[in-house]
């Protein structure tokens, strides 16, 4: 029960958590990125509504998070979804970790990993809605969402023992 | 809004004016050097006996089975490799036993021991957070020379059958040839338990002077006369051999007086335990919530919940901005990003560890404050699990 850590978060971050933007579920996304694993503690959901701009370009109308986290996970969906709002989707594939935690005022070493689970969340998402409207999908992301996937299964791996704990505890229920 | 509400005793606990103003004279006048022969010296060192004495008349001890140390922590690390190291060297190949829902000062030495080439055997507690006697029974072995096991746990508050073991290892050492030592880490329990050691009938008892409101920096260690132990610090030989190092001699005082000042408040305990099981009544409310450890035994200041769909470092926070401080088992809080050893022991999930949150009150709560937390949390909670995704 250490709280060492807390401390260093940046002013930004606290503001971010005690007031989040876009937060809730979305009804009817176009575009849904999860990420995360409730057995480390950081669930991420991500829905985009993506829409055609007048010079025919996609842009991300709307945006929401739902979060299971930290204040770091909760903070960095909150300002993901201020930085991506009306951003076309070229534009929001660019968005990486270094801008968020870059806008929010930097993070602790030992939450970094939120701001990657953050922007991951938005790749899912955008990749989610390419992949169901069957329209072309850049390389780098093609790559990375396999490497999402497999991190998925390597932490599933790793806490397999703890998964098999909550399966377990889930049957009994 | 109430300032700033402390409900954390179990972390920590404020160093009562009186027992402040009991140090204050021996960091400026009686400053000397307990090993000193001038007058400067002597009166430290009275102090020190001082401190001694009403720390043995507490456990019903002698003095000379007080050692003083820097920590707890310390005197955990002593008793577990002093008393391994001695018996090593008498030419035994020792087995020791611990639990797992120990405190990190028993269970990190106890993992190094096994690094070492001891055999260490770590006993699961039941679901309510009990180690029973019918567990340790099970891991004692012909070679058990130790046995290690928390009175009251940090975490979940539960109290643990320290006399009832310590009743049957007596039972069994009169006929074992080799003796089982028993240590308890008492920490928790001093200003609540009973530590009288001929009942609980330990070898080995830890206590600490700041979670009792003394300051920090002080721990002691009850070692019973004739129990085989070796230093683990060496140097002037201090405290008997046993710990050398100049003595902290205000800290020392600060303990002393804290011990004393515990009886006093014995009155107190009730009301405290009023407050918690208005605590638990009204938070067991909040739907989707879980109290984690038996209810019955169980330290009189401690509450431990998981809230689901709700990860606990965040609700932490969220309290912490509302001017509330608790604690939490959240793998988020922690440096190694793991939940809480204590909680997976006693069966929770991953899931159910990361909402868990710890109440600890003491001799300062009060009933407004109590109040302010039960009308702040519901609310927390509700727009906690309106962000998250479960």
């Amino acid at each position: 029960m250490n709280k060492r850590q807390f401390t260093l978060y940046s002013k930004k971050v606290l503001e971010h958590f005690r007031h989040p933007k876009n937060y809730g579920k979305m009804e009817k996304p176009n575009g849904v990125g999860k990420v995360g694993n409730i057995v480390c503690g950081d669930v991420m959901y991500l829905y985009i509504k993506v829409s055609k701009k007048r010079n025919g370009k996609e842009y991300i109308k709307d945006i929401k998070f739902q979060t299971y986290g930290c204040l770091a996970a909760i903070a960095s969906s909150s300002i993901l979804t201020e930085l991506v709002k009306g951003k076309t989707l070229e534009e929001a594939i660019k968005i990486d970790r270094s801008q968020i935690v870059k806008k929010l005022g930097g993070l602790p070493p030992i939450k970094m990993h939120c701001s990657v689970l953050a922007s991951d969340a938005l790749l899912e998402a955008i990749y989610d809605y390419l992949n169901k409207h069957k329209k072309p999908i850049p390389k780098f992301l093609n790559e990375r969402h396999k490497q999402i996937e497999k991190e998925k299964k390597e932490i599933k791996k790793r806490y397999k023992k703890w998964t098999k704990l909550e399966e377990k505890l889930k049957e009994k229920e | 809004m109430p300032k700033q509400i402390y409900l954390d005793y179990a972390a920590t606990t404020p160093t009562d004016p009186e027992v402040l103003k009991t140090m204050m004279p021996y960091f400026k006048k009686e400053f000397g050097n307990p090993s000193s022969l001038h007058r400067f010296g002597q009166i430290a060192l009275v102090a020190i006996d001082e401190a001694r004495r009403k720390v043995a008349k507490f456990l019903n001890c002698q003095e000379d089975e007080i050692v003083f140390t820097g920590s707890a922590t310390e005197a955990n690390n002593l008793a577990i490799f002093g008393v391994t190291k001695a018996l090593k060297k008498k030419g035994i190949k020792p087995h020791i036993i611990t639990s797992k829902i120990e405190h990190h000062a028993v269970l990190h030495p106890f993992e190094e021991s096994e690094k070492q080439g001891i055999e260490v055997s770590f006993i699961a507690p039941n679901k309510e957070g009990i180690i029973k006697l019918e567990s340790v029974k099970k891991a004692i072995k012909e070679n058990t020379v130790f046995v290690s096991l928390m009175y009251a746990n940090n975490e979940i508050g539960t109290i643990q059958p320290i006399e009832e073991i310590g009743q049957f290892l007596a039972k069994i050492n009169k006929e074992r040839k080799q003796r089982i030592y028993f240590h308890t880490d008492a920490v928790q329990a001093i200003n609540y338990l009973d530590c009288n050691i001929k009942e609980l009938g330990v070898d080995l008892l830890t206590l600490s002077a700041h979670k009792i409101y003394g300051p920090k920096g002080v721990g002691a260690l009850f070692i019973k006369k004739g129990t085989p132990i070796k230093p683990i610090i060496y140097g002037g030989g201090h405290e008997f051999g046993l710990r050398s190092g100049t003595e902290n001699v205000a800290g020392i005082v600060g303990l002393g007086k804290a011990i004393e000042l515990g009886e006093k408040y014995k009155n107190d305990i009730e009301r405290i335990k009023k407050l918690r099981d208005k605590i638990i009544e009204k938070v067991l409310k909040i739907p989707n919530t879980r109290l984690n450890g038996l209810k019955e035994k169980r330290l009189p200041n401690n509450v431990n919940i998981s809230i689901s769909g709700v990860e606990g470092e965040s609700l932490m926070i969220a309290l912490d901005q509302q001017g509330i401080a608790v604690s939490t088992g959240s793998a988020c809080s922690s440096r190694e990003l793991k939940p809480s050893h204590v909680l997976l022991a006693i069966g929770l999930s991953p899931k159910e560890a990361h909402g868990s949150l710890r109440i600890t009150l003491g001799r300062f709560t009060t009933e407004e404050e109590v109040d302010y937390f039960l009308k702040v949390l519901p609310n927390v909670v509700k727009r906690l699990r309106e962000i998250s995704p479960f």
